[in-house]
């Protein structure tokens, strides 16, 4: 289509602005992260730091634990994206498959647990790993985890296997071949991308999450990295910033780099979900 | 186009052949992750609403007792709560329009011919990726009074000498609204972007031939396309922003003197800091309660749009 060209000026004025909008919070983080206290302490803060410095980040994981925080996290966020893509994907495939009133109903959680205010889970979910002696401890928030991440895994999943076409296994059953063998050999190998990229989508909330951490995670040494980056605002907010921005770079990094792998499965799934729902 | 027809037609012999298909062994593949969702999900959900008719508390000695209806005539007198919900709803409605047509703009302009629109694909993705506490400590940083770039900004265009942001009475809730509205950007564009992306081009063409300006082809032909799904990430988001917890809590921690104290805020502090279970279960109660009212007017704004077509 022809475009007159102030047009086009304007859109690539309005192009300029969003991507000033987008990129200056996380630009700021960086350019915090690696001052010296010096720069830091300045009235007159400058983007691009005249001393640049590692210092910061030393000085995070003197502060805070941050290693263990780190190695709680992705314990806590690979074992609830494993365990839920394993108990995820048998379900999503009858999802795709039948159409029964199991299948309904759980179409129908699905989209009705995204509206739940957390707190109303978490009380009695409190409750009852605190009798168990399941709280502050990460099989606790793991449980709540996997749980917690089921419903997107399930909505994921069923795309994937819908996408996955039905010819295939009727012409694997005229061949002969069982039904389990028809779902090992010729299901899951076309299945195994979604998969990953649901799994990994599973990491990075898991990653990511806050408030379960906060209410089930009480001493430090069992604390995932959100909660423990909470302890550099200090009890009063003020805070040491160059160490605080370089220990929320850290945390950032590995779901950015997970999310540029996936970002194109996630964003067509998404896309396909909110098209059809 | 054949695709999409080769797809009914699966569907169709699917939809004919179910009946026949679902045996027991589809049992065997639901129980791993049905039992855990009942027991984990649904259990607690409704463990949670009951706990709103009773006095539970932590630590309590003597048995939780039943007391009906005590704790939400307590909620009606609490003007905490009230402040709560009030701040809640203004939140809500805070991020959620501006975030809608910013992100539609957004989506727009992707959707065009423009060069470095990978960029803005890109940078339009890293709000998604982060952890919320994360864009919280972020944005307290840019919103920092003296080492913060708001600031110097501001001082820079000669505005003044900046001011606290976050823990001024009439600024902190604007500041955090501004937070929502840049961390919820990639979900709502990328939603926008796939209805906009399943508008036919023709129609596009179709209308510019006939001498249509700019915005009468959006409202006829565009607006018309993506209403499905604006309607449907609109009443996502009002309902995630009403519900959200992390970004505030890492931003505010609901100060100063709760100006930015939101709905979980406070059942958090309820239920954790007092140990007032039964209380912020009811709190939790009353937000469902305005919840299920915001989807049934999803569901009727869409029945209604269903048709006008």
């Amino acid at each position: 289509m022809r475009t007159r060209r102030s047009t086009r000026a304007g859109q690539y004025l309005a192009l300029v602005c969003y991507l000033v909008f987008l990129a200056f919070p996380f630009l700021w983080l960086v350019s915090t992260a690696f001052k010296p206290p010096r720069e830091l302490g300045s009235l007159h803060p400058t983007w691009i730091p005249r001393d640049p410095t590692l210092g910061n980040f030393r000085q995070a994981f003197d502060e805070q634990p941050l290693l263990e925080a780190a190695l709680n996290s992705l314990l806590a966020a690979l074992s609830a994206a494993l365990i839920a893509v394993v108990i995820a994907t048998p379900m999503a495939y009858v999802m795709a498959r039948h159409r029964t009133k199991l299948s309904a109903a759980a179409t129908g959680w699905v989209v009705v647990s995204q509206a739940f205010p957390f707190v109303l889970v978490i009380i009695p979910l409190f409750l009852i790993l605190k009798n168990l002696h399941l709280v502050n401890s990460l099989p606790g928030l793991i449980t709540v985890y996997v749980v917690w991440s089921l419903p997107f895994a399930l909505w994921m999943l069923v795309g994937y296997v819908r996408a996955v076409p039905r010819e295939l296994e009727e012409a694997a059953a005229v061949d002969g071949a069982s039904r389990l063998r028809t779902l090992v050999s010729v299901i899951a190998p076309l299945l195994a991308p979604g998969v990953v990229a649901t799994a990994l989508f599973a990491f990075i909330t898991a990653w990511n999450e806050f408030f379960f951490a906060l209410v089930l995670l009480k001493t430090p040494e069992k604390q995932t990295l959100p909660v423990v980056l909470t302890h550099f605002l200090g009890a009063e907010g003020v805070a040491d910033l160059g160490p605080l921005a370089a220990a929320a770079f850290l945390a950032t990094l590995p779901s950015l780099v997970v999310f540029a792998l996936i970002q194109k499965r996630i964003t067509g799934g998404m896309t396909a979900g909110a098209v059809k729902g | 186009m054949p695709p999409e027809g080769v797809e009914s037609v699966t569907l169709q012999t699917a939809k004919s052949r179910s009946g026949t298909k679902s045996g027991g062994g589809a049992w065997f593949l639901v129980l791993p992750a049905l039992i855990p969702i009942l027991i984990l999900s649904v259990g607690p959900l409704l463990y949670g609403t009951a706990l709103a008719f009773t006095d539970s508390q932590s630590g309590r000695t003597t048995p939780t007792q039943w007391i009906g209806l005590l704790n939400f005539q307590d909620l009606l007198r609490d003007t905490l709560f009230w402040d709560s919900f009030r701040i809640g709803l203004l939140w809500a409605v805070g991020v959620t329009v501006p975030q809608f047509l910013l992100a539609l703009g957004l989506a727009l302009l992707l959707n065009q011919n423009l060069r470095f629109r990978w960029l803005a694909r890109a940078l339009a993705i890293i709000p998604w990726a982060m952890p919320e506490v994360v864009v919280g400590i972020m944005w307290r940083l840019v919103y920092n009074p003296d080492a913060g770039i708001l600031n110097e900004t501001v001082r820079d265009f000669g505005l003044g000498d900046g001011r606290d942001w976050l823990t001024g009475l009439a600024t902190a809730l604007p500041a955090v609204i501004l937070v929502g509205i840049w961390a919820g950007m990639p979900q709502t564009t990328v939603a926008l972007l796939a209805g906009l992306q399943n508008t036919p081009h023709e129609l596009h063409e179709a209308a510019a031939l006939d001498g249509a300006g700019a915005w009468r082809r959006f409202r006829t032909v565009t607006w018309p396309a993506i209403k499905p799904v604006a309607l449907a990430i609109t009443a996502l988001n009002f309902i995630w922003n009403f519900n959200s917890f992390a970004l505030v809590y890492v931003l505010t921690n609901g100060g100063p003197g709760g100006r930015t104290r939101l709905p979980m805020l406070f059942a958090y502090e309820q239920a954790f800091r007092y140990g007032q279970f039964g209380y912020a279960a009811a709190m939790g109660c009353v937000m469902v309660a305005v919840i299920s009212v915001m989807l049934a007017c999803y569901l009727v704004g869409r029945l209604k749009g269903g048709d006008d077509q």
